[in-house]
This record gives C-alpha cells, structure tokens and sequence, in this order.
C-alpha cells in the first residue's frame, strides 16, 4: 500500500500548501518554525504572489535552509544582513513580494543595524521575526531577547541583567520607526495564535506588493529543545513567560481599512 | 563637479566622477555605498547625476559597508549589474560579503580607492591593499578579478570591464586604484550610454538568479553559499577553481613600456607605473636602458610575461605605494634568476620620479 | 609644448579651482592635462595646493619634484615650493602678506599685487582669477579665450552672471604682469 491508495480526493480533509515541498524539515519536533513556514507558503499561494513573483531571504540561525522548503526563488544572506539583502532585491526589483524570515539571534543582535535602518527607510519589504529567546542552530546559547533567569548554554546559572544586559524588546523599536507600517506579535502555540498570525503574514505582504513601508510580525515562538522541556510544557511557558515580556497584539497598524 | 558629458564628450573630471559616470552609461542597474574618503565622489556624484530618473538604475546611501555590500550580494543574486565603491577600512568591512558574492559565484563590481593604513589610517594614497586584494581577502579560498586602472580614463573603462568580466565567469571583480586616480582631474572620454538590460532581459541572461520567478521557470533558484556536506562542498570548490584557472588563462592583462632593448625593468601598476615612467625618462636620457612592464590585471598577474623579461634584462626594480606587496609576485614570476628590489612609501606618501631614479640607480650600482 | 605648474595656497583663496580652470582651458585646447590636488582637511583652511600639467603628448607621471611654473599665495608656499622651480622657470606669487621674499636668481620672478588689485575690482571672490590672467600672461600657455570657456565649463550655470566679473579679473592680471 503506498501513499496514492490511501490519500484519495474523496476522503481528504487537508493538503500540504502547493508551495510547501515534500523535503524533510531539519526542525525539531515541537518547533515552532515549522508552523510559520506553512503559513508563509499558504499565503503566498493564496495571494498569488508566486505568479506576481517572490524573493525570500533566508537568515543564517535556525531557518537557515528554509529555501528547502518552500518553492519560491530565495536568497541566502549572510548572519543579520537579510534586511539589506532585502532592499536592493525590492528596489531592483519593485513589483515582486520580498520578505525577509529571521530569528532573534539574527535580527536582534548581529542583524540590528540592517534591520532598523531597512525599517527606518520605510522599505516595501515585510520582515518575518521569530523570536524564541535563544540561538537555536548554535546549540541554545543566549541572544538578545533571553529572559531574564533563563538558562542558556552561554547563561548556565540564568540570564542576569546585571551581566548580559535587558532581554530587547526590538519589535518595540520598529513600532517607532516612520518607515514601518504594520508592526505586530503574534504566536503559534495555539490554534487560534495560528490564524491571527496568517493574517498578520498576509497583510505583511499586501503592505509589501502596495509600497506602504516595512511590515514586521514578529511571531513569539517555542524553542522546547533550546528551553530543554517537551513541546506541550514550552506551550504554556510561551504564555506564561515569553508573552508577559512580549505581550501579544498589534503595536502599529496603519494599514488602510479595506 | 557637474559634467553631464553626452556621447563623445571629452570631459574633465576626477576618477571618481568617473566611475560614476561610466557605470551610469554602462547600464548599470544599481550602486550601494558609504561615504569614506577618497572616494565618496563615486557616491555624490550618482546622486547628483539623478539616475533614476534617466536609465532607471537605482542608487542608495546604505548606513554602513557592511550593508552595501550585502546589497550588492542581493542585487547580484537577482542577475542585476551592481556595484559598491570604498576605501581601505571599508573594503576591509566588506570582506565576509565580498567572500560570499564569490562563494555564490555572482558577478558584481567592487572599487577600492586605496588610502594609507592599516587602521584607520590616513587619507592619504597608498597601493597597500594589494595582498587583500589580490590573494582572495576575505576566508575561503578564492579570487576576485583585479583590475588596476593608472588614468581617470582607465577608470572610466575598466568599469564596464570589470562588469563584462564579473559576468562573462560569474564572479566578482574589483578595480583597485589609489586615492591619487580618483582624486585627480585628467581628459576622459565617457563611454556612450547604453541602455540597461530589460528585466526579460535579465531574465535571459542570468537564468540562474533568484528573480523570484519560480513560477515563470518551473522550478526556483536559491542562492546559497552553505553546504553542510563537505564532498559537495569540495566539488563547489573544484568548480571555482576551474573558473580560476580559465581566467588565469584568458585574462591577463598588462602593458609595457620600452621594453625591446630593456637591461633593467620596472613593474609597477596605477599611478605607480606612471611616477615610474617619468623616472625611466630621466634614466633613458642618462643612458640607462630601463623599461616598465605594468600588470593591468593584478589578478590574474603576468607571471609568465615577467618571467621572459626576467631572462632578458639584469635586475627588476617594483616601486610601490607600500611597504613591497607586488614584489612578491614579481619574484614568484623571476625565480630567482635576477635581483628584485623593492622601491616606495608608506602611509600616504607618494614616492617622486627622483626617488624612483635614486632606487633605480643603487639597484644598478649593487649589481 | 609641456607646462609644469604648481599652485599653492591656504585653502579657500581658490588654488584648485583655479588649477581646474586652467586644466579645462588647455583642454580645450586640445592639450593632455592632469590636475592633481592635495586634498583632505586641507580643503578646510589649511594650505592647499595643485599640480596642473599641460602637455601636447601623454603625461607620466601627475606628481612631480620640480615646476617649469608656480603661483604662489602665501608664505608657506613660497618657503616650500621656492626650491623646486626649475632653473630657468617661473614664480609668480603675490606679496601680500609675504614677509620672506623669493631670493634665487636663476629663475623668473614675478611679483602680482593681486589682493590689492582685487579691492579695487570690488570682487574678492576672482582674487584666483587675477593670478590665473598674470599666470597666462607671464607663459603664453594658454588664450584668455580658451580660460573663458573653462570657466563656462567649470562654473556651475547658477553663477554663470559671474563671467563679467571673473573676466574682467583675468584681464587685469594680465595686465598686472605687464
């Protein structure tokens, strides 16, 4: 029995977005990443943008290879530098939809300048900000947005601000930027956190195609193999931890109503 | 200054003014830069000249190299003709990306208009970013096409050079100058203006670019230069070796100058070969025969033309702008059959004819 | 033909521009030129000085150990370039403001009351274009034509109802050296 006898159009209830691909995803069980990717290519193909044409920039962290997975055109930049790549693709390039998938070691702490100038000159590009509180891909050491007390590998005994600085509430900052137009914190630990995430993802990049300035949705995400729990218990320390530092919603929306 | 030359306009103006003006009508599509001094002309200058407005090529002000020159990654990743200009610390800045544009085998520009270091260093110029250049500067191992105008009309051409050559091997080429070509005023003659290739066009061209047309294509392109598997890794590598080895083969570049009946020669590239061959007629008028061999091409050298020279004349003297980076080469190349002695300055300072002559003439005298 | 020149000055009496008007108008006229500067903070009221070489064939190299001509504007040039004018050659400096004068006698000099004569014109602004006039005068190297479509050239369309003056200032250098 393979896969065609069992998944017939009668008894299918959900399909794989067409641009996601049938590559094995590197993320680790739980992760919120995965989710996002899907999102990201259902609202691509929901919106047509493939056809309109897509550039994405992949950073370096985690989602390093997300160009395995989804089916546009990508550009791998180097470690924080996915802003400036995004700039001059949009600007050679006005009529495709370019965004920009970062997590907050990339966009918080060696990606900062990029990313707040790319934002402050309003560039018609939607940044896409998972914030887990942790370098993922490096082994789990601290980054910009760690909690105070939290463990890390680089923070053993917790994070003290004393030593390592405030966790960097970025999103904050770009919500003051007269270049950005959308600026949101969403979450995927739950169904619903999922949905209203899609429709920031999706107006993110209307804002893009309509040249209304720099959209970011940062989405508040689980990193249970970085915070060392199993993925139900990073759920609920999401929303008992991260979302009371980084509090869920809409800091700037100058969407026009449609 | 403001010289809106038009076709066959002979002009003057700095090497600067005339980067900027011959990308402009090479149909450039993009420049990304910083301002540092000698060479924020380059950037004044494509802001004054408004071409966007014109040919549609866009021009940005980043907020630091490091972002010009991931910009120029980026618009190099999408098959478009961009390019950034800076100075020493800055070009230093730009290394890691100058690694990755060769690593994702894309063709873009890069100027370095050399002032005194290391450091910050002084305004002043100085040729001693030859070894940066030349042997790959950034980590990896790789090679950049180098190109080393010695005139403002050699700066004019040598950009659409370095742009035919960056797309004819996918790989990024550099002009290396020093502060004193881009800040002097001499005659040049502007390249007329070129169209910019259409976006089909690009298309066309640069089937490889991450355009974002996945869809028009049928399948993506993704510009990466990681690969966790080393033996894939290895075999990118063979691969730009490869291009190496035909561009060694088919690039090299170089000019000589009295060099028939030469007993004693000069090598010297930029505005070193020119302080060098006023030198050589003052030693002509005093009977010595010396003659200028000037590599154009930096990267590929002319090991090979220099090699013949070195069995036909007595000794080889390299006057530079440093503290004897070129010589290297030039030894390399010699193997030993002849003395090479090293002739300059440091820190800014610009060696004069007589101290050329002064070098010249002890190196004869040793002999 | 090939004319050597250095000019010399503090930064703002209009050393460059003037090298580059002159640069232009030789241009014109044909000639190789090279026009090349010391630059840097020096721009910003130092001592500024250019070397402009006019030649009927390619020019070497554009820096250089000794002058066929210098224009000199103030006392430091003058301790400085003063040695490097070849035997035979030309200075031509302005005396205000000069306490140690030219001593060599094995070259030409010629002293231009220029900042006197650039009060009487009542525009500072051409004191570089009285000294360009005497410069043209003393070498014959280029025509006060071919100076005149330089400044067209180099002087950006907003200043061109500045032509008058700045001509009228390069006749009366002429005239100063006579």
């Amino acid at each position: 029995m393979n896969r065609e006898d069992i998944v017939k159009p009668e008894n299918k209830v959900v399909s794989r977005p067409r641009l996601l691909n049938d590559n094995v995803m590197h993320y680790c069980p739980g992760c919120g990443h995965g989710v996002v990717h899907k999102l990201v290519a259902e609202v691509i193909d929901e919106m047509g943008l493939d056809k309109t044409g897509a550039v994405a920039i992949a950073p370096v962290g985690c989602a390093v290879f997300a160009y395995n997975y989804i089916d546009v055109d990508w550009i791998e930049a180097a470690h924080g530098r996915a802003p400036a790549v995004a700039t001059a693709v949009k600007r050679l390039w006005p009529k495709k939809l370019v965004f920009t998938y970062q997590g907050d070691g990339d966009l918080s702490a060696i990606g900062t300048g990029e990313a707040i100038h790319a934002a402050n000159r309003g560039e018609n590009i939607a940044i896409i900000f998972i914030n887990n509180g942790i370098y993922g891909m490096t082994g789990g050491q601290m980054s910009p947005t760690t909690l105070e007390g939290m463990k890390t590998s680089t923070t053993p005994y917790g994070r003290r601000v004393d030593l390592n600085g405030y966790p960097l509430a970025i999103t904050d900052i770009f919500a003051q930027l007269d270049g950005t137009c959308y600026v949101t914190r969403q979450a995927v630990n739950d169904a619903a956190a999922v949905r209203k995430t899609k429709n920031a993802i999706k107006k993110a990049f209307q804002n893009s195609m309509d040249g209304l300035g720099t959209s970011v949705v940062e989405v508040v995400s689980q990193c249970n193999s970085g915070w060392k729990m199993s993925p139900v218990k990073s759920n609920e320390w999401l929303v008992e931890h991260m979302e009371a530092k980084y509090p869920l919603g809409d800091l700037k929306n100058n969407t026009p109503k449609k | 200054m403001s010289n809106n030359g038009t076709k066959g306009d002979v002009v003057l103006m700095k090497g600067n003014e005339a980067i900027a003006h011959a990308a402009v009508r090479y149909g450039c599509d993009g420049y990304f830069g910083y301002p540092i001094t000698p060479q924020s002309e380059v950037l004044e200058t494509l802001e004054a000249l408004m071409p966007w407005e014109t040919t549609g090529m866009v021009v940005l002000q980043a907020e630091s190299e490091l972002a010009s020159i991931n910009m120029v990654y980026a618009g190099a990743a999408t098959g478009k003709a961009v390019f950034t200009s800076s100075s020493s610390p800055g070009i230093s800045l730009m290394q890691e990306g100058i690694s990755y544009i060769a690593a994702g085998e894309l063709p873009a520009l890069i100027v370095n208009v050399m002032r005194g270091g290391p450091g910050l260093g002084t305004i002043h110029p100085s040729q001693s970013d030859y070894f940066q250049a030349t042997k790959g500067g950034g980590h990896g191992d790789y090679h950049l096409i180098v190109l080393a105008p010695k005139s403002v009309q050699e700066m004019a051409d040598f950009v659409g050079l370095g742009f035919d050559l960056a797309f004819k091997y996918r790989t990024p080429a550099m002009i290396l100058v020093d502060g004193m070509v881009g800040q002097m005023m001499e005659k040049v003659v502007l390249p007329p203006q070129r169209p910019r290739r259409t976006d089909e066009e690009v298309l066309e061209q640069c089937p490889w670019a991450a355009t974002g047309d996945a869809d028009k294509r049928g399948r993506n392109n993704i510009i990466t230069t990681l690969e966790l598997d080393s033996h894939v890794m290895e075999k990118n590598n063979e691969r730009f070796q490869e291009t190496y080895r035909r561009i060694e083969a088919n690039e090299v570049r170089y000019e000589e100058y009295m060099t028939d009946d030469a007993e004693w020669l000069m090598v010297a590239f930029g505005s070193m070969a020119r302080i060098s061959q006023a030198a050589i007629h003052t030693a002509r008028e005093a009977g010595i025969k010396v003659g200028l061999l000037r590599p154009i091409t930096l990267w590929p050298f002319p090991y090979e033309r220099i090699s013949e020279l070195s069995r036909q004349v007595k000794g080889i003297l390299v006057p530079e702008m440093n503290a004897g980076q070129m010589i290297e080469d030039v030894r390399l190349a010699t193997e030993g059959r002849v003395p090479v002695k090293h002739c300059g300055r440091m820190g800014g300072i610009i060696p004069s004819p007589s101290e050329v002559l002064t070098a010249l003439n002890s190196l004869i005298e040793v002999k | 033909m090939k004319e050597e020149i250095i000019m010399a000055g503090f930064g703002g009496q209009g050393v460059l521009s003037m090298g580059k008007i002159l640069a232009y108008a030789a241009l014109l006229d044909g000639k190789e030129v090279t026009w090349m500067p010391s630059y840097g903070p020096e721009q910003r009221g130092g001592t500024a000085n250019v070397t402009v070489i006019l030649s009927d064939n390619e020019i070497s190299s554009p820096i250089l150990d000794e002058y066929d001509t210098a224009v000199i504007l103030n006392q430091q040039s003058l301790d400085k370039f003063e040695r490097t004018v070849k035997p035979g050659g030309t200075l031509i400096y302005d005396p205000y403001g000069i306490h140690h004068k030219p001593t060599r006698t094995d070259i030409n000099i010629i002293p231009v009351n220029a900042m006197e004569a650039t009060f009487e014109l009542g525009n500072p602004k051409t004191y570089n274009m009285l000294l360009l006039g005497a410069l043209i005068k003393a070498r014959g190297i280029v025509s006060v034509e071919d100076v005149m479509k330089g400044l067209k050239k180099t002087l950006p369309e907003r200043h061109h109802h500045l032509l008058g003056d700045n001509e009228k200032a390069i006749r009366r250098g002429m005239e100063l050296v006579g």
